[in-house]
């Protein structure tokens, strides 16, 4: 198991993704790529899904990736890099290659809950030895803020605005960290960037775990989200203190929570910020509001009943 | 020493693909292909490959997962026919646009709809502007050979790009042949070491695969990757050499059959070029100066070599087992009449669709069209550029 990481000891390693890129100035996106790099003791082959990070961080003829990198298809990191770590075990076994390389790819909500499902539930069922990582900003960015099956209920989007008879999104988010966990992988988690230290943890616990791994991490998006663009961390620890966005891991099928608030916020305090959900705080949407709320307290409820199953 | 065996090109091909033992291989069943893959997993799992396999859970990551081996540094194979290889079609563009060597036997179906598992060449035909290099194979000898010397091809340092070797669903797939296999040895020295090529699994020069390219250079890039395709007829013409010394088997871009002097003349792909040179042998006979064209380095097209040898003809068919919808004529086609048209003198071309969704070709259908252009070739005058045949009306 590896230790923990000290900040002495973090502000010594290098970052393996470069500044310069083009994200949006407090793009939720490089902060986990950053944190999740910065945590692995081990060289790391990534693969990424199109989308914002893709998009913006190798655009001919420069790159930040300071490590090997592969960008595919829009549906396909989790296969491409299922062929990669193939490959790497191939070339093991002949003993062409004696490194220990670990595998992470990145992919936006809308490669990995939507488009890339098929492909990721295929390379974990395989059992690669991978860790992949959703970065979760709840919608289409890089084309433009369209709804995705990881949307908040509520929230305006492109594809489904808000107008005179559509509140925005009208179905609840599909919990993608549970459907990975039925894939029976050994190790599942969420995290935010907010709470750095949980988020490295888990990376480190993850690349330690041979086989196959996801994280599902909130990575905020203030085009999107339509906030102000240093807001990042602020709304990923709200996110997280109002339950909306649990941390918690699943290794081996056991569930446990790694950050309990001490008081859940209402969830209007990780709303109200956010031009997505400004429809909602009118009079007539006071309902959706508190289904909002309900919809939440009902989910952490089944999640804190789900880990005394094996606490108690 | 040769070994003639008695074998279904499936078999066949899968045993090039033992002889070859490359290090990564996926594998998702379709029929007519998936006999193949089954060969092939048998030889992983009984220890006579090093290759480890990718049970992929459809044909798009198969082909996903072969661009990420491949990039990484390795020999990679997968095998396909009909709706798998359109499933493909997104990444197929990746895996040439990337420079990627993955080879990939493409055993020929129909399309749907309506469904049907037999033999034509719209899959094919509908990936041949991808990139890949494409070889057409007659029967099961000309898919294992092809398979052997497609490796040396598509890794060749100056071409680096995927291939696909074609043949017939279950006529060539599932038909049992003579043919000769070349020792394990002879195979594994003719295609050589794989050379990588900025493999990704370099952790220490580390590079980044798949860039976004704005339209300040795209261009550039892809005209870098039209430049490599007019490099790859004389590297197939070099490894035929070579494998001509091994094995005794000449190949060339194409082939000639009687050609040379005849006037009226045949154009087929695979399988039905065997039918087609009984009849033209019949013809011959009897005083008919017959000859056919068989394509088999069909992508990249070598235009100018097909032009060349087809001007001094006066009349030629050209038979397509694909038909490309909207009006114009099947794909072969259109490549054998681009050729011809910088010639001022040039025969009068005629376009045969047939064969699609398994529909028998028998020679009397080949007979049916060299007679009608026994009465182009004296007429000069033509009844019908297009016409589907060996169907109902
Ligand atoms: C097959 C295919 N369909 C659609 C697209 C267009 N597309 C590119 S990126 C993207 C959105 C990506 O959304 P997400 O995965 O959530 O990542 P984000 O941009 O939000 O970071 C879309 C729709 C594509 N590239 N490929
Ligand atoms: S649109 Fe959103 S996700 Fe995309 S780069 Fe900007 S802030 Fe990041
Ligand atoms: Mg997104």
């Amino acid at each position: 198991m590896a230790k923990a990481l000290t900040l002495k000891e973090l502000s010594k390693r290098e970052i393996n993704i470069s500044s310069g890129h083009r994200l949006c100035s407090g793009c939720g996106a490089p902060i986990v790529v950053k944190m999740v790099l910065l945590a692995s003791d081990y060289p790391v082959v990534a693969a990424n899904a199109t989308g914002c990070l893709e998009v913006s961080t190798c655009i001919s003829d420069y790159t930040s990736w300071k490590i090997p990198w592969i960008h595919n298809a829009f549906e396909n990191a989790a296969a491409t890099l299922s062929g990669v770590e193939t490959m790497y075990r191939s070339l093991k076994k002949q003993g062409k290659i004696s490194q220990d390389i670990k595998f992470i790819a990145f992919g936006g909500d809308g490669g990995t809950y939507d488009i890339g499902l098929q492909s990721l539930s295929g390379a974990m069922e395989r059992g690669h030895d991978m860790l992949y990582i959703c970065y979760d900003n709840g919608a289409y960015m890089n084309t433009g803020i369209q709804r995705s099956s990881a949307t908040p209920f509520g929230a305006d989007t492109t594809t489904r605005p808000a107008g005179s008879v559509v509140p925005g999104k009208t179905e609840k988010r599909k919990n993608l960290t549970k459907i990975m966990a039925a894939h029976n992988i050994p190790y599942v988690a969420q995290a935010s960037p907010s709470h750095w230290s949980d988020l490295m943890k888990k990376v480190r616990k993850a690349l330690e775990i041979s086989g196959p791994k996801f994280m599902n991490i909130m990575a905020p998006c203030n085009r999107g989200w339509r906030t102000r663009t240093d807001d990042a961390i602020m709304l990923s620890r709200l996110a997280v203190e109002t339950c909306f966005w649990p941390l918690y891991e699943i290794e081996n099928g056991v569930t446990k929570i790694t950050f309990k608030p001490k008081e859940k916020k209402p969830v209007v305090d990780f709303l109200k910020p956010q031009g997505r959900f400004k429809h909602l705080f009118k009079p007539e949407n006071e309902g959706l509001l508190a289904k909002i709320q309900t919809d939440i307290d009902w989910e952490w409820e089944k999640l804190q009943k789900e880990e005394a199953c094996f606490t108690s | 020493m040769a070994k003639v065996v008695a074998v279904t090109g499936n078999e066949a091909v899968a045993n090039a693909l033992r002889q070859v033992n490359p290090d990564v291989c996926a594998v998702y069943p379709i029929t007519p292909q998936t006999e193949m893959m089954q060969r092939f997993s048998s030889f992983v799992s009984d220890g006579q490959v090093k290759t480890e396999l990718i049970l992929v859970e459809s044909e798009h990551s198969a082909m996903s997962s072969c661009v990420g081996a491949s990039a990484a540094g390795g020999r990679v194979i997968t095998a396909t026919s009909s709706q798998g290889l359109a499933l493909m079609w997104e990444i197929l563009f990746i895996a040439s646009g990337t420079r990627l060597p993955i080879v990939m036997p493409v055993v020929n179906r129909a399309l749907s709809a309506p469904l049907n598992i037999h033999g034509d060449h719209s899959d094919a035909m509908g990936a041949r502007d991808t990139g890949w290099i494409q070889l057409w194979s007659e029967n099961g000898q000309e898919a294992y050979d092809n398979t052997i010397q497609a490796f040396r091809i598509a890794e060749h340092m100056d071409i680096r790009l995927p291939a696909m070797i074609c043949m017939d669903g279950f006529i060539i797939s599932h038909s049992i042949e003579r043919l000769e296999y070349l020792d394990d040895q002879d195979v594994q020295a003719f295609v050589g070491k794989f050379k990588q090529l900025n493999p990704l699994l370099d952790i220490e020069h580390p590079v980044s695969y798949g860039p976004l390219i704005l339209p300040d250079y795209y261009m550039e890039y892809r005209r870098a990757q039209a430049e490599v395709a007019t490099k790859v007829a004389q590297v197939v013409l070099d490894v035929a050499d070579d494998f001509a010394q091994l094995s005794g088997r000449k190949y060339g871009l194409f082939e000639t059959y009687r050609l040379d002097d005849a006037e009226i003349g045949l154009v087929i792909l695979n399988s039905a070029a065997g039918t087609s040179k009984d009849v033209v042998d019949e013809f011959r006979d009897r005083g008919i100066k017959a000859g056919l064209f068989k394509p088999r380095l069909y992508r990249p097209f070598p235009y100018e070599e097909t032009g060349e040898a087809l001007k001094h003809l006066k009349a030629l068919c050209v038979l397509d087992r694909a038909d490309c919808f909207g009006g114009s004529f099947g794909p072969v086609f259109v490549d054998i009449a681009t050729s011809l048209y910088p010639y001022r003198e040039r025969p009068i071309l005629i376009n045969k669709i047939y064969g699609l969704g398994g529909r028998d070709y028998l020679p009397g259908h080949a007979e049916l069209v060299l007679n009608e252009l026994v009465d182009v070739a004296q007429t000069g005058t033509v009844r019908n550029y297009k016409e589907y045949i060996g169907v109902r009306e």
